[in-house]
């Protein structure tokens, strides 16, 4: 009995690795042939990009990891609300709001790093409480308020900007008034710590922050897994009704888990901006970081623990597809990734039937016990 | 009064592209699939009707039959946006995959496919397909010369008039009478509504699911030839969020076609109106705030949001939406 318990729980772990892996390297293999079709001499070298630039040098690295933090933290937010039934397409506007709230704690009120990142993740909370009210008090569609709140959000962060001088490059002495200062400029001690990593890889672009957003991606692991709370949630997002017939508060659920997944997503732009590298440019678009949280978690089908890895490999080949430029598009990374979203659906119908030829399997032995 | 044809003709071309994908959201929700692919799918419909269009420019029969190439260049976008959704189909009814996975990975391909193959046709950082200059309806087109001081009706007809404008109108008649006149249309809402009932008599959930995904395909990549065309600067692989809005504003409209037209009205209205604050005398200007036009463009977004709030509790969606359906599972 020990044995078929443990065998039941070893094997869907497994199974969704095999299938994948699997996913992924037909992906690659699509990669491949619109490379070929496009500049069949230089194909070869295209591929190898992907696969070994992101490892080529320990400064491409550290870029690996400076762009996987705030993926991470995106991709655990989407798939944090995934798993309470709600599809928060809302990351990008939740992001774009932890990124002003930081950039306001750290460049007007000068506060240290820390504090910054805490002002980023009450942004983001506040940007996903809003739809997660709408949905529990007025029952409006949570794609709907997130997708309207994404553009709220830009709007309104590009207006206070302006309007806060403070915050902009020019009032450091640079010349451009349409992107935030540079922190160096005016408060060192709001940028991200980087405890002699920096020396270590030779690049500026490696913090702690990948140790910070690990960190979360395991709290938040424990909280789905090991507390009432997350099995509530994850009650409501299997079945709303019977978890309210349980006596479950489903609205209250579904407020908190928004306000988390937002606060995921604002700390994300805080991360990201907060490196001393990048400074927040008023553009007129929504920022993919948030949309790009989506595929991360569903390669990791919103496992906290497999959003590691996928924000991981995701930032990867995208360093990867830098590295391919110019003799290809770099959108050719989307499109493999992509075509890997794609195949895990075909996965989810692999794993069903590599279960039922186990179930069956486990049947007859079954029967020859009895006999 | 010239501002006021202005902003209702702009409206209008605003509107259209809005109203023909969220009818074609509606035909897919109806029949039980979440798309939320139409963005995409507004991308690849784009990407080859303004493909046809510059072949068509460039051979010299484009210039010489300029209403006739449209149209076949709307058809066209069209078959694509249709081949491209029979992929949503497959993934979420055929293979019973979450529609969220299928969404998200049409939405991401497709503007990476546009800008792949952008350049590999026009040559590295050539980012954008022009648009020829002979697609607009003009007065020339029914034979008439344009006055020097166009009057009223004149300048709201013919300022911002295209081909797809009456096509989508009449698309828009037709979806009323399909959905609520026809057999077809009481099946397809019956298997958005009660699948298990449906199949119980004899109807095929998966044949009329396949359908209202492929009608969706049909229009969206309609739509985002609209939408190309109206917004008149050339295809540069994206249709910057109108995917999305097409599904705001179907929610808006209650899945219900008349209230969709309305709502894609409403919605275009104020979009139109955050970009012509300047000319709009009655409209406070906000002195000493910086950038004060990102409080007009928040207005489409802030308005929708509070009508929804007011509307919702009476919102009924089709019951089985986004549930893949399980011949198994009664």
């Amino acid at each position: 009995m020990k044995n078929r318990l443990k065998g039941v729980l070893t094997s869907p772990g497994m199974i969704s690795f095999i299938a994948s892996v699997a996913s992924i390297a037909i992906g690659l293999i699509f990669g491949y042939v619109l490379l070929v079709c496009f500049n069949q001499a230089q194909a070869l070298n295209g591929l190898g990009k992907i696969l070994f630039a992101g490892a080529s040098s320990a400064e491409k690295f550290s870029k690996v990891l400076y762009q996987a933090a705030p993926l991470m933290l995106t991709g655990l937010s989407v798939g944090f609300a995934f798993r309470t039934g709600l599809f928060n397409i809302g990351a990008s506007g939740q992001y774009t709001m932890g990124t002003f709230f930081a950039l306001f704690a750290g460049l007007t009120l000068k506060c240290p790093w820390w504090v910054a990142l805490i002002a980023a993740m009450l942004g983001g909370a506040i940007w996903g409480a809003i739809p997660g009210l709408c949905k529990a008090l007025f029952n409006v569609n949570e794609v709907i308020t997130s997708i309207m709140f994404n553009w709220i959000g830009m709007f309104m962060v590009n207006l206070m900007m302006a309007n806060i001088p403070t915050m902009l490059a020019n009032h450091y002495g640079a010349p451009n008034a349409d992107r935030t200062a540079n922190l160096a400029a005016a408060n060192k001690s709001a940028i991200i710590p980087k405890w002699g990593l920096d020396t270590l890889f030779g690049s500026d672009y490696i913090n702690i922050s990948i140790f910070i957003t690990i960190l979360v991606a395991l709290i938040i692991y424990l909280v789905l897994n090991k507390t009432t709370f997350g099995y509530e949630l994850k009650a409501c997002g299997f079945n709303r009704n019977a978890s309210i017939y349980a006596g479950i508060n489903a609205k209250r659920n579904i407020v908190l888990s928004m306000v988390i997944a937002g606060a995921l997503s604002g700390l994300g732009g805080g991360i990201y901006y907060l490196s001393g590298t990048a400074q927040y440019t008023i553009v007129k678009s929504l920022l993919a970081m948030g949309f790009n949280g989506i595929p991360v978690a569903l390669l990791a089908t919103s496992n906290p623990i497999g959003i590691i890895f996928s924000s991981i490999f995701v930032s990867y080949i995208q360093v990867g597809g830098e590295a391919m430029q110019p003799e290809f598009a770099k959108e050719i990374i989307d499109i493999i990734i992509s075509v890997i979203i794609y195949l895990s659906a075909f996965a989810l119908l692999l794993k069903g039937v590599i279960k039922k030829i186990m179930s069956i399997r486990k049947a007859k032995q079954g029967e020859g016990v009895s006999q | 009064m010239i501002v006021v044809a202005d902003i209702l003709s702009a409206t209008i071309i605003f509107a259209i592209p809005l109203l023909v994908v969220a009818l074609g959201g509606m035909y897919s929700e109806r029949s039980g699939t979440i798309n939320i692919a139409l963005e995409g799918i507004m991308i690849i419909g784009a990407l080859f009707g303004c493909l046809f269009l510059n072949a068509a420019d460039k051979s010299g029969w484009g210039a010489k039959n300029p209403q006739l190439a449209v149209l076949l260049a709307i058809l066209i976008a069209g078959l694509a946006g249709l081949i491209f959704s029979i992929l949503l189909a497959i993934a979420s009814i055929s293979l019973k995959a979450d529609q969220t996975i299928g969404g998200t990975a049409l939405n991401m391909f497709a503007p990476a496919f546009a800008i792949v193959l952008t350049w590999a046709i026009q040559g590295q950082g050539q980012t954008t397909i022009g648009i020829p200059s002979w697609i607009p309806i003009t007065q020339s087109t029914f034979g008439m010369k344009a006055s020097e001081d166009p009057g009223f009706f004149e300048r709201f007809l013919f300022k911002n008039f295209y081909l797809t404008t009456p096509i989508v109108l009449l698309i828009l008649v037709v979806t009323v009478f399909v959905i609520y006149k026809t057999r077809f249309g009481l099946r397809l809402r019956s298997c958005g509504e009660h699948p298990q009932a449906a199949d119980s008599v004899g109807i095929n959930v998966y044949r009329y699911r396949y359908t209202g995904v492929a009608i969706s395909g049909l229009l969206g990549g309609i739509g985002g030839l609209a939408f190309t065309v109206a917004a008149g600067s050339g295809f540069q692989s994206t249709v910057a969020g109108y995917g999305f809005f097409a599904l705001a504003v179907m929610i808006f409209g209650n899945w219900h076609p008349v209230r969709i037209f309305g709502a894609a009205l409403f919605f275009a209205l104020f979009k139109v109106i955050g970009s012509y604050t300047g000319s709009i005398p009655f409209l406070p200007s906000f002195k000493g705030v910086k950038s004060a036009d990102y409080i007009y463009q928040m207005l489409p977004y802030i308005v929708t949001m509070i009508v929804l709030i007011f509307t919702s509790k009476k919102s009924r969606a089709p019951k089985a939406e986004g549930i893949p359906y399980d011949k198994s599972k009664r």
